[in-house]
């Protein structure tokens, strides 16, 4: 009848007209089998729901009763409805607006209910803050108890034992109190015996460390394993893992990440602390009606709480209010970002009190240099952003091969050994080169560490001539032996750690990413400014340097360059681009420094990005199959709906509820045989005429309590959609009726719709579910994961990796 | 070990994970670490004066520590016996770099305390649901049904979930024998699923 009309761009399908043709065919037909009978009220077996109201009250009377529990919650492993959330969450506050006018203490209620979000931020910072702090100490103890222990209270690392002693200035380390295992064991510490003694107990301990994480990780929550920030990003974008942001992942995730830090093994922490903070939001939620309820406004707390756990781990509120923002979340409404830097802050600052690090810094590799640096250093910069992305390239694509083979071989099968033979490797690569046995951690300190006159190290052994210092500021020297010693062990460290976090990360304990790639980057641009400042030392007559960086001036800093190179690793592998630049700078604390970041950052996101599209995060969501609508990426091909909704051709028609002509027992059984999440509802078989959605979670809940609590409720009794009940003969049993569970507004798009409309509309109102309908008539369901499969299949990957819901 | 990966009903020794009880506990965790910090314990042994001062001339390089107040921090209080005559004292102080440093002997000795004590708590649990459980639980063998795989996860994630005997639990004994059976559960279907399936986290 109307067909020209709905016709929308291309012609290309006009072969399945014919089968469409069957149903405009059907009568079209406005008789009374339709929306709302003329009032009946004989049917009365539900008085208590419309009792007293015909004219408007119906649907107070309908919204004020109280759901079923367990209607309106989602299981595992299935999408979240967005807009029923969010329009929930509207209805809750209309409700207590209005509410609030009636007494003092619905007044209160309605204060309280404004304030709950910011006491809930303040919550949430503090247990962060304090989880960080907790993790920060243990760590820094355990990883010193591998090398000895303090005979001043055992509970002491190092650098507080030897804090109220003299130490020397060469041998900064050596203090009486603190004694390494071979000291203690034999009671001296030279000579090739006591050397095997510590290289032996340094194996034992990483060993016991690391078996100790991945035995509490496998006994007690499975799920703390691995960095966490890819299954965050699924939940934030509307998926449900139950027990993944639990009260025991959250025990779990906090001790074995000390273990597993402290064994040694190439990870770092920053990763899972937004793990440990989403769970810190995700628990505290559970205290506040408002949140415990709403999955939506829970996931905007989730948001805040992930910016909170990256603020605690650099030490850079702002940084991880970007970080959440950037990477993390997937709707980010502009009224949590204040909500999440006030819980940033508060978590900053609450680790700040606790001071980790004796010195009130946040972090251990904070810079405080402010060298000036050269507009044609911005060379070497490009060069490290180009090492960084090829690097961050390199390493998503050999770790991605790994984790697959980990999946599908029987390498999967041996966790526990894996874990202890990767820790074995690791500490016996690392203790014999100093700047692998000592924590990565400590490695960035001292790589972003400008050599002065103060510094002792072997790294800062340059030839100095005394005569000419003036103050500390130190010019450009000839590099001693003891630099040329650390570049080559620099070098070797570079590679080891380039391979042995392949194998690390995604292993099962806790691992993060953000730790090993600085250092990747940090020794890496060390090396080269180091070269770029004996070049200048010996070659200061070239054109290029003659400029600006004559003899006796200090022009290169190397530690500049180290963390230029960190920030270019990080970012290939992360392809952060905003968050990290901020990130940087606020561990340098000036704005000095952001040229050269910048520069970096870009160059290496564009040399990665030129490689391979995904960063490290999206990589893994890809490979488990989350269903993850990716936000960034356009959607470019020319399909329409009918190519991707089902039914497909061949396939048995759509199941369908009707309004009111089906039984208890009918609905029972379409539930059992088939496994869809949800069902449309329709005026009649006939007729296709959509009524509205009703989920598969909810009927069973409903018909089950129908069953039990309502009498009369028998197999054959009908079902009924409607507003009032159809008319049926008195001796027929009492009806069910389920108007409370049906949606009536579900989102529909005709079969003419272009996909990049339709991938549009499910990426911005985080839909799960899109009806399709051909002139006014239901004709097929598009999900989530319909839209997912044809993405990948588009971009000729496997469709069926796609797993979940 | 076997056994421990396939944990059958649980005894009194459960933790308690109820949701007011593990708040309560967390709540107590935070008071125990933020009290000590914000008393800011100022013990003589938590503060100290640290100045560093290289070479000089003919003079090696040295490192004083003092216990005084951050007012007195700087190398004319610190820097004792001077090493160089008077008239070269500004020079040499010049070149050294004192800073006030402070820590929390108490905080540190808590949170160790506290890490080990969490760490040696599961360890206990964990030999004790690998060791002692089974043998209680020998003769109540088997009162679960076996494994019916996604058919009917629907029913029975929905339904609340039955005591196995069919009696109610009343006393707080059978309930939190109950809610440890549902973690138990809980904890099983994680490990099928990151284990075993591999559906996540690889």
């Amino acid at each position: 009848m109307d067909q020209k009309g709905y016709r929308r761009g291309s012609f290309q399908s006009s072969t399945s007209d014919e089968d469409m043709l069957e149903i405009a065919g059907a009568s079209l037909d406005f008789s009374m089998a339709d929306d709302d009978p003329p009032l009946d009220r004989e049917m009365g077996g539900f008085s208590s729901y419309n009792g007293g109201g015909m004219n408007g009250t119906s649907t107070m009377m309908d919204f004020l009763e109280e759901p079923l529990p367990g209607v309106g919650t989602y299981e595992d492993f299935n999408t979240i409805d967005w807009v029923r959330e969010k329009s929930r969450d509207r209805d809750r506050h209309r409700e207590i607006t209005s509410r609030s006018k009636e007494s003092t203490w619905a007044l209160i209620h309605s204060v309280s209910d404004a304030f709950s979000g910011w006491l809930l931020m303040l919550l949430i910072g503090l247990l962060a803050g304090s989880l960080a702090g907790l993790i920060d100490i243990s760590a820094h103890w355990m990883t010193d108890l591998k090398e000895g222990v303090c005979l001043a209270g055992f509970w002491f690392n190092h650098e507080h034992c030897c804090w109220k002693s003299n130490t020397t200035f060469t041998d900064r380390d050596k203090c009486p109190e603190w004694k390494s295992w071979s000291q203690l064991i034999l009671g001296h510490g030279e000579g090739a015996f006591a050397y095997i003694l510590n290289y032996f107990m340094y194996v034992l301990w990483a060993l016991l460390f690391s078996l100790l994480a991945v035995l509490l990780v496998k006994g007690f929550a499975p799920y703390a394993c691995g960095s966490g920030i890819p299954e965050i990003k699924t939940i934030l974008s509307g998926f449900i893992i139950r027990g993944y942001l639990g009260k025991w992942t959250l025990v779990i995730k906090t001790i074995t990440l000390v273990l597993a830090v402290s064994s040694g093994l190439s990870l770092g922490k920053e990763g899972p602390l937004v793990h440990v903070a989403c769970c810190c939001g995700n628990i505290l939620c559970h205290l506040f009606t408002k949140y415990r309820k709403n999955e939506a406004k829970r996931r905007e707390v989730l948001s805040a709480a992930a910016a909170a756990g990256v603020s605690v781990a650099f030490g850079a509120p702002i940084g991880g209010v970007l970080f959440s923002l950037e990477e993390v979340s997937y709707y980010f409404p502009l009224k949590t970002l204040w909500r999440s830097f006030f819980a940033a802050l508060v978590a900053a600052f609450t680790l700040r009190s606790i001071n980790p690090f004796g010195n009130s810094r946040l972090v251990l590799f904070y810079v405080e240099f402010h060298m000036p640096w050269h507009l044609l250093e911005l060379v070497p910069f490009i060069l490290l952003g180009i090492f960084g992305g090829l690097w961050g390239a390199f390493f998503i694509r050999s770790n991605i091969a790994w984790c697959r083979r980990r999946k599908t071989t029987r390498l999967g099968k041996y966790p526990v050994l894996e874990v202890l033979v990767v820790t074995a490797i690791t500490a016996l690569l690392a203790f014999p080169n100093e700047y692998t046995r000592m924590s990565t951690s400590e490695l960035i300190s001292e790589l972003f560490n400008d050599c002065g006159i103060l510094d002792s190290s072997k790294l800062c052994e340059y030839v100095n001539d005394f005569n000419s210092t003036k103050g500390d500021d130190l010019p450009d020297r000839a590099a001693g032996p003891g630099v040329y010693t650390a570049m080559w062990q620099l070098a070797l460290a570079l590679i080891m750690k380039v391979f042995i976090t392949i194998f690390t990360f995604g292993m099962k304990v806790p691992s993060g990413l953000f730790i090993p790639s600085m250092a990747v980057g940090a020794i890496a641009g060390r090396l080269l400014g180091v070269a770029v400042e004996q070049l200048a030392f010996y070659h200061h007559d070239w054109a290029i340097f003659s400029g600006w960086c004559s003899p006796g001036a200090d022009c290169i800093t190397p530690g500049l360059y180290a963390m230029v190179g960190a920030a270019a690793c990080l970012g290939g592998v992360t392809r952060m681009t905003v968050s990290l630049v901020v990130i940087m700078f606020e561990l340098t604390g000036g704005l000095e420094y952001i040229v050269p970041l910048m520069a970096a950052a870009m160059t290496s996101k564009w040399v990665a990005d030129a490689i391979g599209r995904e960063g490290i995060y999206d990589a893994h969501i890809r490979l488990n199959g989350y269903p993850f609508l990716e936000a960034k990426e356009e959607f470019s091909h020319k399909t329409l709906a009918m190519d991707v909704m089902r039914p497909r051709r061949n396939d048995p028609p759509l199941t369908v509820i009707t309004q009111d002509s089906m039984t208890v027992e009918d609905v029972e059984t379409i539930i059992n045989d088939t496994t869809y999440s949800g069902y449309p509802v329709v005026v009649s078989r006939e007729s296709q005429r959509l009524v509205g959605f009703v989920l598969r979670r909810d009927l069973i809940i409903s018909i089950e309590n129908a069953r039990k609590k309502q009498d009369g409720i028998v197999s054959t009794s009908i079902i009924y959609f409607t507003e009032h009940s159809p008319p049926l003969p008195p001796s027929s049993p009492s009806m069910l009726k389920l108007r409370s569970i049906l949606d009536l507004s579900p989102f529909t798009v005709t079969d003419q719709t272009p996909m990049e409309i339709v991938v549009d509309i499910f990426r911005k109102l985080g839909l799960r579910q899109c009806l399709v309908t051909h002139n006014g008539k239901l004709l097929g369901i598009i999900t989530k994961k319909d839209v997912l499969k044809h993405i990948a299949q588009l971009a000729n990957q496997d469709p069926d990796s796609i797993l979940f819901n | 070990f076997c056994e421990f990966l396939f944990p059958q009903v649980s005894t009194m020794f459960a933790q308690c994970t109820q949701k007011g009880a593990s708040l309560v506990l967390l709540m107590v965790l935070l008071c125990c670490i933020l009290p000590p910090p914000a008393q800011a314990s100022k013990s003589s042994e938590d503060i100290r004066c640290k100045c560093i001062c290289p070479p000089y001339r003919n003079i090696s390089g040295h490192i004083y520590n003092k216990n005084v107040s951050q007012k007195d921090c700087n190398c004319l209080h610190v820097v004792e016996p001077m090493p160089v005559p008077g008239n070269d004292v500004e020079a040499y102080c010049l070149l050294c770099e004192c800073k006030y440093e402070e820590r929390s002997t108490t905080t540190i000795k808590v949170i160790i305390i506290i890490y080990l004590s969490v760490v040696g708590a599961l360890l206990l649990y964990m030999a004790f649901l690998v060791l002692v459980d089974p043998l209680i639980r020998k003769p109540d063998a088997y009162t679960q049904p076996l494994h019916n795989e996604e058919e009917n996860e629907d029913a029975r994630s929905l339904a609340a979930v039955p005591t196995p005997s069919g009696a109610r639990a009343n006393t707080v004994l059978e309930r939190v024998e109950g809610a440890q059976q549902r973690w138990k559960r809980q904890v099983q279907e994680q490990r099928k699923t990151v284990f075993d399936r591999h559906k996540m986290l690889s």
